[in-house]
């Protein structure tokens, strides 16, 4: 039998979504910004030229996923075990150590100190608070696990994530010593080495927590100790570890680090297989379960992964990715992966761990409904225009006539502009799914605030119950 | 041998690879270490400082504001990369760099340049999917 929890450390587990939601919003804006500036490109230059807003728009968009892919971690974790989480004391340092670096790094953007590479472009001091954050992380969940015997499937995935992401996050500020930087080559071998882990590892701790999620929703116990379940992880882990070379197959490094990746990749094929198998009963259980919000969201997560799913597996042939390599088919790819399944099961997540607040969503289920398919067409469209864009990119790159960067730039300017109207869509689509969510949170908040007191703990016997 | 142990046995069977592999790169690097590249690397440090990977790629990695750099040092020259430094462009904003930056900016690229084609174009496709320049 459960045991009943405190909300305290749940609360503060909250938080960590509350904070990704913030990002999410922010992030978007910035995002927004950025797309503006590819059709008119001295918009705001002199305060927000372009340097500076894509990595306010990544670092807001990636510390998004991190802070969700976090609190989901510790919410279901103590849900799992039925116990608070170890050290509240951690938990609130580790947000807090999180939340003042992210700051620091999104107005250091605003003033023009970078110092990073790309996705990470922060001055490196700001690495290490972001690592000692994680490795609290680490106790906090270890702590909190107790018995190791007989993990099912997603505490797995949650223990893959949490050490590959440390480890890989080191190892991308290897950087720092002139032996890995010297030479452009070896750094690009070792930045794309621990990126394309880095990515899956942080998939790991979303998709961990999404198999929970599925699990509370259907009822279903049996899926995390599932043979298939672990079949699907380890072949999830293999490509973690050695599948990154995908991103490097026109750089003149190791032939080895290419042919490695390529027929890891492959072995994709059989997660793509498998959705394809199970589609029909898919189906049947949307139709079961529609009627939750989270499960929605999953839904649609799922479309989004087969999509992208086709596009990485085409990506991952070197004879089509010499094509699509340096184009937006790329960018396309990497916005289905983090809008299209990151993002939407995240916002599954957070709708089932936020729901638990004084007022329920019927209210805004309205327009939660609307936004939902706002941001699915539009993304659609979004996707589309890209890889539109990115074919004529390519065309360009392989064909023999000189014609100059900026001419291509202006032959692509109706997908920009479709880009741009798309994302316009896109962007509120998710407002109207986000605003609810963090309505609810600061009306709670302030409610409990005006009564003064604090939240006292109480035991949550609905854990397991639907919105 | 109860269940956790053989999943513990596939985790140590890919994670051996996976150390072994890291291992391998890291010891034996595609090019080889070359101390004497100090005012190159003092070059990619001010790539860095700048963030000029948001809008340019090298090995059509990065931004896709701006063109790929990688050839840009023998297809273009030192002085047409320089004038852009100094003037900007529409979307570019004068970075102001001091001589010393610019310098070194532009070791910076000719090293990259020296060290491959990232044309598409120089590739050959073979039919199992691999290619080769």
């Amino acid at each position: 039998m459960m045991e009943p929890l405190n909300s305290n450390t749940l609360s503060t587990s909250k938080l960590f979504i509350i904070a990704g939601l913030l990002l999410l919003a922010v992030g978007m804006l910035f995002g927004l910004t950025g797309a503006l500036q590819y059709l008119v490109p001295d918009f705001i230059k002199q305060y927000l030229s372009f340097e500076k807003v894509r990595p306010l728009h990544v670092s807001s968009v990636v510390f998004w996923i991190i802070f969700a892919a976090m609190g989901s971690v510790l919410t279901f974790l103590q849900q799992y075990s039925g116990k608070e989480i170890f050290s509240p004391i951690l938990l609130r340092i580790q947000f807090g150590i999180f939340t003042m670096s992210v700051l620091a790094i999104l107005v250091s953007y605003c003033w023009g100190v970078f110092g990073g590479r790309e996705y990470w472009e922060f001055h490196p001091v700001f690495a290490l608070p972001l690592a000692i954050g994680w490795i609290l992380f680490i106790v906090n969940f270890l702590k909190s696990l107790g018995s190791f015997q007989n993990l099912p499937v997603y505490v797995w995935m949650w223990l893959t994530g949490l050490f590959f992401f440390l480890f890989t996050f080191m190892e991308s500020y290897l950087w720092l010593f002139p032996y890995f930087r010297n030479n452009i080559i070896n750094d690009i071998t070792i930045q794309w080495k621990s990126y394309g882990s880095m990515v899956g590892s942080w998939n790991m701790l979303i998709y961990g927590s999404s198999i929970f999620l599925m699990e509370k929703i259907s009822g279903n116990k049996k899926y995390g100790h599932a043979p298939i379940a672990f079949l699907l992880y380890f072949t999830g882990l293999f490509n973690l570890m050695f599948n990154w070379g995908h991103h490097i197959y026109t750089l003149p490094t190791h032939a080895f680090v290419k042919h490695i990746s390529y027929a890891v990749s492959m072995t994709e094929l059989f997660i793509l297989g498998r959705i394809i198998w199970q589609w029909k009963s898919s189906v049947s259980a949307a139709r079961k379960h529609y009627h939750h919000t989270a499960y929605r969201f999953l839904m649609a997560a799922d479309l989004w992964i087969f999509l992208t799913l086709l596009l990485a597996i085409a990506m991952s042939i070197p004879a089509i990715n010499v094509y699509t390599h340096g184009t937006h088919i790329t960018v396309a790819h990497t916005m289905g992966a983090t809008i299209g399944i990151n993002s939407f099961l995240l916002l599954a997540i957070a709708f089932d761990i936020l729901k638990d607040s004084c007022m329920p969503f019927s209210k805004s289920l309205k327009w939660i409904n609307r936004g939902y398919y706002m941001a699915n067409v539009s993304l659609f469209i979004f996707w589309i225009s890209l890889i539109m864009a990115g074919i004529l990119k390519a065309k360009w790159q392989m064909s023999d006539a000189k014609i100059p960067f900026s001419t291509m730039m202006l032959q692509l300017r109706p997908y920009f502009i479709l880009f741009f109207i798309s994302g316009i869509a896109l962007v509120s689509g998710f407002y109207l799914i986000i605003v609810p969510l963090l309505r609810n949170q600061a009306i709670c908040y302030y409610r409990a605030l005006s009564q003064k007191h604090v939240v006292k703990p109480h035991k949550i016997s609905a854990m397991y119950t639907m919105d | 041998m109860s269940v956790n142990r053989k999943k513990l046995v596939v985790l140590f069977f890919l994670l051996v690879p996976f150390l072994s592999y890291t291992g391998l790169l890291y010891t034996d690097m595609p090019v080889t270490y070359n101390p004497e590249k100090k005012e190159e690397d003092a070059g990619k440090l001010v790539w860095q400082k700048y963030n000029c990977n948001a809008c340019h790629q090298v090995y059509g990695l990065g931004g896709y504001l701006g063109p790929d750099l990688t050839n840009e040092y023998s297809l273009k020259g030192e002085e047409y990369i320089k004038a852009f430094l100094i003037t900007g462009t529409g979307a570019m904003p004068q970075f102001h760099l001091t001589e010393t930056e610019t310098n070194f900016l532009l070791l910076f690229l000719k090293d990259i340049d020296a060290s491959g084609m990232s044309d598409p174009k120089t590739f050959t496709r073979n039919y199992d999917g691999t290619i080769e320049q």
